[in-house]
Order: structure tokens, then C-alpha cells, then sequence
């Protein structure tokens, strides 16, 4: 079961600032999507591998060659906040 | 100090590869514009693709094999997901199980003098992340600009065990694996930010702190051993020293908390799918044959092929480049006298004026040692040589020792000085024959100002007693 | 279609059809368009009517889903968070198309990052289906569904996560296909589950799906993922003689409408009088796939979505405090609910102590699911059923209920965790609402799900249908 602590906790985990009226609503329906996700344990996967990707590919490369990049321009384009060619972020700490 | 237990995180920058570890951007952005060499890829924009730089895992292939490591047949990369401004996907693409290379290590000297293994947990490949500049400290700053030029830089992060016990050893397990990576020709160390460590440390008995992202080696020091006395002041008032991650503020000399939620560390590792997997094993024999001999085997050959001491030997092989230098005048000049000049000389004026051996040219070395040699020049007369060569006044030995006069004198002038001077000096040699050995300096002073210093001191002191001892 | 759209366009005037177009979008009551491209795409059309070019789409308007990278052209998943986002590079299919000659004519509503199966998430409002105004067109590839429906657009291009080109083909009686995952290049696609989506298109008829097919698909060297060599699906061989149909038993019976049932079962015995054999087969994971699929697609998700906190694009509003706390308000205002619920529950299911119970068991449960469909495709070279267990339903219906909604992709999920091609092509009507019949192909078989489905639609009249507001 899932609780308004976690329910914090994964908020901070995801960076995503979770309001107070929010949270019993989130226990709820995560609890209810979690149980539906609990009919996986009835499934026998003893020895089943874990399929990562459907292609079985390997091996695949680029050749180390530099090639032309963005404009400083085009790549500050988007920036809601810049400062003298910088992204601007937030403080750290 | 077996008190003091330190293990490294060591991130090297595979800079010697033309472009980033995912993405075509050119890896040359030292003096370039703020996010003049980003893409859609490093960038982290919606949509595009990461693909792997084979040469990059070539290269750290080769350094897996050169810190003795195991090469995994198949590796595979992971997301570490974590949020912060450098990081522009929001997580970091690195190797988690199953890594490049495991289980390796290197010898370094030891505090007690004793040479000894520095265990390597592993090394894996990984993307650097973006560079911050903070407006002031990091702590104080009010807001913090960033520049992705770096980012996707290919990294190779070599994880050691618990193993050192001090900064010193510290410095020179750093020192070692600089010096094995230039070998290797996959680093250029002097590249501003292309070797960061992180740092664990902690006191017998108790825990651990992390001290993050230390650049240069002398930063190292200076952060462990600040770091060593706060635990120790801790300990000895009784504190607890508390498990965190602290940040090394190089203005300051100390290491500061980064405060951030206690156990909210959880990388949340998985599988990067748009990666496919790597099978390298059949790599591995290839790689292993072109490698190039690394320093303790040259150093071991020196000793051998040109009877040097292992002293001069180590000094010589410490840096591929000089280690190159030293060969090529071994090749044209006596090597013992070689190594002497090139060690205890050379390296030391090269040091003093900040100046790498490849301002020097090897066939000047040569020359001087060979003027040495053959006692065309006097000890005082080759430093001077070194000197005026480095600091661009003399175009070569040869035309220095022109036109300064450098030019040793010739023996049947210092055998006639000698001659003059012995019998000028009835006096002191009065003085030798009762016996005092240093009235014998005063004539090798005469000598020396007959032939306007011209001569070697040792020798004419040579010819001194033996005219003397003559008589 | 797109054939004779081409015939049309060197007799008359491209400039004239996307004008007639574009007046029609802006009186459209469907909000299936989020933006249209129109100068770029009216000068094309232009300089199309001067010199039409040697171009296999060459004139052709196509509308592309909000989440596929477009140079110049605002890209944002239909989520305020990347609201005004101008991406500085095409995506590969779109390079592809403007290669052959196609008009780039807007960007199309969905699902909110993809994750939707009725376009009701996004930030721009429901898109609506043109069959009933009141119903939602599926999801998530919504609005491109909706506009070649309604005849805003002779083709869309889509993207399919766990069914969001053929759901919404479904319900707004269009063709639709996902291909073999790694068969069209994900460069450009913008990241909801990469490891289960793939582009595809959203047509009139299955000749205009494999027409663009043949652009779109091919290999592609920014995309690891990307297979080998270049296919060629036109024309398509008409006939279904001596194919061998499988009808899996899981999808039918509990849970499938009546009528749904009855239009699917009545294209299988189409397509029996035309020649085809069928024999039921078994997909016995089918019951755990939904599981699987959202604890994987959730789980990728979490990671995919952590880029957009506003410092690079997209978003960025108030004083900025610590990054933290100024990602966080960010992350929280510029995502809706829905996609707030998957990154969250995503980073649950990936964070310490529960990767194993959720992530690994998932990808494990997959492997199962991929190892059915490779049994049952050994004795069958291909699998029938219904795309949609239901015909579409009613906006705001079930969009409080996440879990309901999520049910409704029952029968498209297995696919692309099976990483197999699926088509859905209009089979029926249950009311006056479309029903699609979904045909599910081997890896890299798409020509034998093209072949029975243009065979099938050549057949019946379904596709002839148009809605009243054609």
C-alpha cells in the first residue's frame, strides 16, 4: 500500500511539487493502478529472461567524426531565461 | 596514517576522441563560445537519439586492459536518472551491471617508501554533463548559468577500492593513472576540467563523507587533507561525522555540505533501449596486442638497456613525453649521462618555468650531453646552456657556447695554470704537507682564475693534488 | 486515394486544394489541427503548381502529430510544458516526406505526451470525432485521425505507443498502421516509451498506408534501434488464397461489445469467402499484457518526461528560487494529470526496492507475451481480431477513471510489446460508429497484414463511408 509519505517522497523523486489537496486523491488512485499491476505476480516467470528491447540488434556505431553543431543562437533559441550565450538556471542551493 | 581510509572516483575525459560519446559535436571546445558546440543530441532535445562512438569504446577498451581490469564480453549501458541543471535529459547515460572492465589495479609508491597495488573496482563509460557557472560560490551564488559544450564529453570513470591512505597517496595513484592514460594516447591532461574526482573518505571506524567533483590533482590534496583534519577534529570532540556529499570550495581551502534530503539518492538504474547491446569480446585481443608499453614496463627496460638507476628510470618514464625525449638523445649521446642531465636537470628547469619537453629539442639535448661527454663544457657551462635555450636567448648549444665563451679550456692551459699555480703557492702547499687537505682549495682558486673559470673545479682539484703530492 | 490526390493536384493546383483545406480547418468544429504551417506549406504548394517535381508524395499535404519533431514548426506534445518549443531539426520522417515532395500543412492534436487513448488530455482540449461530435476520435494520435476523417487532410502521420494509431484509426473508420518496432526511424519522435513506439501512418485506404510506408520506413543511422535496408510494400498483392488466419481466443468474449464482435466476425468470414483459412490460436499472456505494458511504458516514461523542467525550453513562469523547487513548481503546473500520474507512478515502479517486483517482472512477463505470438505464428501467417474492444465512447465518459481507460487497450498493447506490425482497418459500424478490424503481421512482415487488409477493404464498402461533415 502506497501512503501520503510515499506518495511525497516519489513527488521529490520526480521533481514534481505534489499540493497538499492533491495527495489523498494520488494515494487512491495509485493504490487502485497498483493492484491492478499486482495481477503480475501470478504470472510463473521463474527462468524467464527480461525482454529490454524487441530488436535483436548489437554493435551498431558511429565513427568517431566531428561534425558540424548548432549555432550558439539556435541552441539558446528556446531558452525561456539566457544570459550572455548561458542557459540562466536556478541557484543551486 | 592506516587511519585514514580513501577510495576515488575517478572521471577522465576521453579527449583525444574528435567527437562527443553519442553525438558528431567536435570534442575541441576549450576556448570556444558558451553552448557553441551542442546539438540536438547533447542538447537533451525532445526527440533526438543517442548512438555510441565506437572509437570510444575502443579507447576504453584500452584502458580497461592497461589498469590490468577484466574486459566484459558484453556490456550494455543504463539511464542514471537524477535532476540537475547539467544535466540535460534529466538522467545520465552510464554503465551500472555489467560494466566496460572490473577487478584491475595499479601499482603506486607508497607513504612507507614500499611500492604497492591500488585495487580498481571497475571503470565504466559514461556522458559528462554540462558545465555550471555559478554567480560566486556555489552555496552563495543567486543564480547559476550553464554551458553544454561539454556535455556528452565521453567519460571513462575508474572506481577504486578503499586502498589509499592519505593525500599524498592519493596524488600519486592520480599521478600514475595520468600517466598511464597519456601513454595511451586517450587523454590530454593538460585540458582545463578533463580529470575530475570524487572523493570517499572516512576515519577507522567511522563514516564516510564524499567529497564531489575536485579538479586538479593539488586540489585533491588540498581537499583530503582539509577533509582528514575536520573528521579528526570531529572525532577528538566527539561528533559524529555524519554520511553526506560535500563540494570542495578551492577559493575557501574547505570542503562545504551540499544539504540535500538525506536518502534521497535512488538513481532509479535501467537499461538505456535506445542503446542496443555491446559484444566486445573479440575486440579485446586486438586492442591488447597494439598496446604500447606502459610505464613500469619502460621504466623496468631503462634500468636494463641503459643501465640506469631505477630512480632516474621512474623519473624518466613518469611522462610518455620525456620518456620519448630521453630515447631519442639516448640514441645520439651516452644514455647514463643522458639520463642524468634529462632527470635531474632538464625536468627540473622545465618544471621551474611551467614548460613542457616539447619545447626542447632533442638534438640540442643531444649535443650537450655530448659536449659533456667529451669535456668540451663544463658542468656550470651545459646549466647555463639549458638555460639560455629555454628562456630564448641562444639560438643553439653551439652558438651559445660561442658566444658566451663557454668553451671548456683546453688541458695543456689548465696543466700549465696548474703548473704556475703550485709553484706560486709555496705557502699552501706548505700547509697540504702538514696536513691540512683545504689549503689545496686555495691554489684550485688560483687556477681557476688563471683560466677565467674555464675549467672544471673538480678536475683542476684533481690536478691540483697530484701536482702537489709530486713535489 | 493519395493516387488520384496526385492526378488531381498536376491538373489543377495544389495552392487551391490546401486553401480549400486550410478554409475548412478553421470552421472545423473538431480541433483536431493544434497549428497550421500555412506559409511555409502554401509557398511549397506554389512552387509545387510552378514545377510539380519527380516526388512519390510530391504536392500531398500531410498533417503530423504534435509529438514528431518538425524544423520551425512548434512541437509540444499537446503539454503546456513545452508550449512554444521550436525545434532547430526535422525528424527523419519528415525528412523522408519533404524529400518526396510532401506539404508539411500543420501539427495534430493528442493525448498529452501520447498517453491517452482518447485525446482528451491534452492541453489544447478533446479533439472530437467526426462521426459524433460527442464521442472521442481514440487516442492518442487523436487529431491526425480525426482530420483524414473528416477530410481536413488526405493523410497524417501518427505514433504508437500501446495502440495510439490504430485505436483512434478505430474509431474514426480509418486505416492505421504500427509498424515493426525498429522499422521507421524514432529520430524526431518525441520520447513517451522508446522502447515500444513507433511512428506510422493514418490513411483513407491501405494503399495510401503502404505509399507511405514506402517514404517513411527504411533504415536510419541516428536511430540504433533502426533495421536494415529499405522496403518496397506497393502495389500490394490483392487475394488472400491459402492465407492462413489466426483468431486468438482471448480477444473476444468478456468485456468486447456485441456489436464490435459481430462486425469483427463478419470481416472473418469475408475474408474466409475470399480464401482465406482460419483456426482459432491461443495468446494466453494476453490477460497480463496491460499490466505489463503500463508498469514498462510508465516505468520509461518517468525517465523519458525528466528533461522538460523549463531551464532549456518550454515552460518557465515566476521567480526563480532554488533549482529544485523552481523545477519541481514547473514539473507541476506544466504537466496535466495524466501524465503527472504516469512520471509518478513510473519513478515508484523504477525506485529503490521495487525495480524488481514492477520493472524486471514486467519485462519478464513481456518476453512471455512476445514468445506467444511467436507460437502462434508458426502454425499462421497472420492473427485477426478487433483493434477496440468498444466503439468509441462518450468525451469525459471515463476520463476520471484512469484505470477504465486503460483497460480499453486490451488488444493493441500485446503488439507493441511483441514489437510486431498491426493494421486496423474499418471492418463494420456498431451504430453509426466505426469498427476496426485489427490484422497483426510477423516482425517485419507488413506486407502480409497490407496484402489481406487492402484485399478486405477492396472487398467491402467501409472505407467508402464518409462521415456527415464530409
Amino acid at each position: 500500500m502506497i501512503t501520503k509519505v510515499d506518495v511525497e517522497h516519489i513527488g521529490w523523486l520526480a521533481s514534481i511539487k505534489i499540493e497538499d489537496d492533491e495527495k489523498d486523491k494520488l494515494v487512491e488512485q495509485f493504490n487502485s493502478i497498483l493492484e491492478y499491476f499486482h495481477q503480475l505476480d501470478e504470472v510463473d516467470t521463474e527462468g524467464v529472461e527480461p525482454t529490454y528491447r524487441v530488436v535483436e540488434l548489437a554493435n551498431i556505431f558511429r565513427e568517431d567524426v566531428a561534425c558540424p553543431s548548432l549555432s550558439q543562437e539556435e541552441a539558446l533559441r528556446n531558452a525561456p531565461r539566457r544570459e550572455n550565450g548561458y542557459f540562466k538556471s536556478p541557484r543551486i542551493v | 596514517m592506516e587511519d585514514v581510509i580513501i577510495g576515488l572516483e575517478i572521471h577522465v575525459q576521453l579527449n583525444r576522441l574528435r567527437s562527443k560519446m553519442f553525438c558528431g559535436c567536435s570534442t575541441d571546445y576549450h576556448n570556444s563560445e558558451p553552448n557553441s558546440h551542442t546539438c540536438p543530441v547533447c542538447l537533451g532535445l525532445p526527440g533526438s537519439l543517442p548512438v555510441l562512438n565506437k572509437k570510444a569504446v575502443e579507447f576504453g577498451i584500452k584502458v580497461g586492459l592497461a589498469l590490468n581490469c577484466t574486459i566484459e564480453e558484453e556490456t550494455l549501458f543504463y539511464r542514471k536518472n537524477y535532476y540537475y541543471p547539467d544535466l540535460p535529459k534529466g538522467f545520465q547515460i552510464s554503465q551500472y551491471d555489467f560494466p566496460l572492465a572490473t577487478r584491475g589495479h595499479i601499482m603506486i609508491l607508497g607513504d612507507d617508501g614500499v611500492e604497492r597495488d591500488i585495487r580498481i573496482n571497475r571503470a565504466h563509460m559514461e556522458e559528462d554533463p554540462g558545465r555550471l557557472v555559478h554567480a560566486g560560490t556555489i552555496d552563495r551564488a543567486k543564480y547559476t548559468m550553464v554551458d553544454y559544450n561539454r556535455c556528452g564529453m565521453p567519460l571513462l570513470e575508474v572506481v577504486t577500492e578503499p586502498d589509499l591512505h592519505s593525500p599524498k597517496e592519493a596524488r600519486a595513484f592520480l599521478d600514475k593513472l595520468k600517466s598511464i592514460l597519456e601513454y595511451l594516447e586517450v587523454f590530454d591532461g593538460s585540458l582545463e576540467g578533463s580529470m575530475r574526482v570524487d572523493a570517499n573518505i572516512s576515519l577507522k571506524g567511522g563514516d564516510r563523507t564524499e567529497i564531489k567533483n575536485i579538479s586538479g590533482f593539488k586540489g585533491v590534496e588540498k581537499a583530503l587533507s582539509y577533509e582528514i583534519t575536520r573528521q579528526k577534529n570531529m572525532q577528538r570532540r566527539n561528533i559524529k561525522v555524519v554520511q553526506e556529499t560535500r563540494h570542495f570550495d578551492e577559493i575557501r581551502n574547505i570542503t562545504v555540505s551540499i544539504r540535500s534530503k538525506v536518502g534521497a539518492h535512488d538513481y532509479r538504474y535501467f537499461p538505456e533501449c535506445d542503446l542496443v547491446g555491446l559484444r566486445i569480446a573479440s575486440w579485446v585481443p586486438a586492442i591488447k596486442a597494439a598496446l604500447p608499453e606502459l610505464p613500469d614496463a619502460k621504466r623496468k627496460r631503462f634500468v636494463e638497456q641503459y643501465n640506469l638507476s631505477d630512480d632516474h628510470a621512474k623519473s624518466l618514464t613518469s611522462e610518455i613525453k620525456v620518456a620519448n625525449f630521453y630515447e631519442a638523445v639516448a640514441a645520439r649521446a651516452p644514455p647514463k649521462l643522458a639520463a642524468v642531465w634529462i632527470a635531474d636537470v632538464l625536468k627540473g628547469e622545465l618544471n621551474y618555468r611551467d614548460q613542457t619537453v616539447d619545447g626542447f629539442s632533442q638534438e640540442h639535448m643531444a649535443e650537450i650531453v655530448n659536449m659533456l661527454a667529451e669535456s668540451k663544457i663544463t658542468e656550470d657551462g651545459a646549466v647555463q646552456i639549458i638555460r639560455d635555450l629555454l628562456d630564448g636567448r641562444g639560438s643553439s648549444p653551439d652558438e651559445i657556447v660561442k658566444s658566451k665563451g663557454l668553451g671548456k679550456a683546453k688541458d695543456d692551459v689548465v696543466q700549465k695554470a696548474v703548473r704556475e699555480a703550485v709553484a706560486e703557492s709555496a705557502d699552501a702547499v706548505a700547509d697540504y704537507k702538514a696536513g691540512s687537505e683545504r689549503a689545496l682549495n686555495f691554489i684550485v682558486g688560483v687556477v681557476m682564475k688563471k683560466t677565467r673559470g674555464k675549467a672544471s673545479p673538480g678536475e683542476v682539484h684533481k690536478l691540483v693534488k697530484a701536482e702537489v703530492e709530486k713535489m | 486515394m493519395l493516387m488520384e490526390l496526385k492526378e488531381q493536384l498536376l491538373s489543377g493546383s495544389a495552392e487551391e486544394y490546401l486553401n480549400k483545406l486550410f478554409l475548412k480547418i478553421e470552421k472545423s468544429p473538431l480541433n483536431g489541427f493544434t497549428s497550421l504551417a500555412r506559409e511555409s506549406a502554401l509557398q511549397q504548394a506554389r512552387e509545387f503548381d510552378k514545377n510539380p517535381g519527380q516526388g512519390r508524395l510530391a504536392g500531398v499535404p500531410i498533417a503530423i502529430k504534435e509529438c514528431i519533431s518538425t524544423k520551425g514548426i512548434e512541437t509540444n506534445c499537446s503539454s503546456n510544458i513545452l508550449r512554444g518549443y521550436i525545434p532547430p531539426y526535422d525528424a527523419h520522417v519528415i525528412e523522408q516526406l519533404k524529400a518526396e515532395g510532401a506539404i508539411i500543412m500543420g501539427k495534430t492534436n493528442m493525448d498529452e505526451f501520447a498517453m491517452g487513448s482518447s485525446t482528451e488530455t491534452s492541453c489544447f482540449g478533446p479533439t472530437r470525432n467526426p462521426w459524433d461530435y460527442d464521442c472521442v476520435p481514440g487516442g492518442s494520435s487523436g487529431g491526425s485521425a480525426a482530420v483524414v476523417a473528416g477530410g481536413e487532410a488526405p493523410c497524417a502521420l501518427g505514433s504508437d505507443t500501446g495502440g495510439s494509431v490504430r485505436c483512434p484509426a478505430s474509431f474514426c473508420g480509418i486505416v492505421g498502421l504500427k509498424p515493426t518496432y525498429g522499422l521507421v526511424s524514432r529520430y524526431g519522435l518525441v520520447a513517451y516509451a522508446n522502447s515500444l513506439e513507433q511512428i506510422g501512418p493514418l490513411t483513407r485506404t491501405v494503399e495510401d498506408t503502404a505509399l507511405l510506408m514506402e517514404v517513411i520506413a527504411g533504415h536510419d543511422e541516428r536511430d540504433t534501434t533502426s533495421a536494415e535496408g529499405k522496403k518496397r510494400y506497393l502495389p500490394i498483392r490483392e487475394g488472400v488464397s491459402g492465407l492462413k488466419i489466426g483468431i486468438p481466443r482471448e480477444y473476444f468474449g468478456e468485456g468486447v461489445s456485441k456489436e464490435v464482435e459481430k462486425a469483427v466476425w463478419d470481416a472473418i468470414n469475408t475474408l474466409e469467402s475470399l480464401g482465406a483459412a482460419w483456426q482459432e490460436v491461443s495468446l494466453p499472456h494476453t490477460k497480463h499484457a496491460l499490466a505489463a505494458y503500463y508498469v514498462i511504458a510508465m516505468s520509461e516514461a518517468s525517465s523519458n518526461l525528466a528533461r522538460f523542467d523549463g531551464l532549456r525550453y518550454g515552460l518557465r513562469f515566476g521567480e526563480d528560487k532554488d533549482w529544485h523547487t523552481t523545477f519541481s513548481d514547473i514539473r507541476a503546473r506544466g504537466f496535466g494529470p495524466e501524465a503527472k500520474r504516469r512520471i509518478l507512478l513510473g519513478t515508484y515502479a523504477l525506485s529503490a526496492g521495487y525495480y524488481g517486483r514492477y520493472y524486471l517482472k514486467a519485462l519478464k512477463v513481456r518476453t512471455l507475451i512476445k514468445e506467444d505470438f511467436l507460437r502462434a505464428f508458426k502454425d499462421v501467417d497472420l492473427l485477426a481480431g478487433p483493434t477496440m474492444p468498444i466503439p468509441a465512447f462518450k468525451i469525459g465518459e471515463r476520463i476520471n477513471d484512469p484505470l477504465s481507460l486503460y483497460l480499453a487497450d486490451v488488444f493493441t498493447v500485446p503488439i507493441n510489446l511483441a514489437g510486431v506490425p498491426a493494421i486496423s482497418v474499418p471492418c463494420g459500424f456498431a451504430g453509426h460508429l466505426p469498427v476496426g478490424l485489427q490484422l497483426i503481421g510477423k516482425h517485419f512482415d507488413e506486407a502480409t497484414i497490407l496484402q489481406a487488409a487492402h484485399t478486405f477493404e477492396k472487398a467491402t464498402p467501409f472505407h467508402e463511408k464518409t462521415p456527415a461533415v464530409i
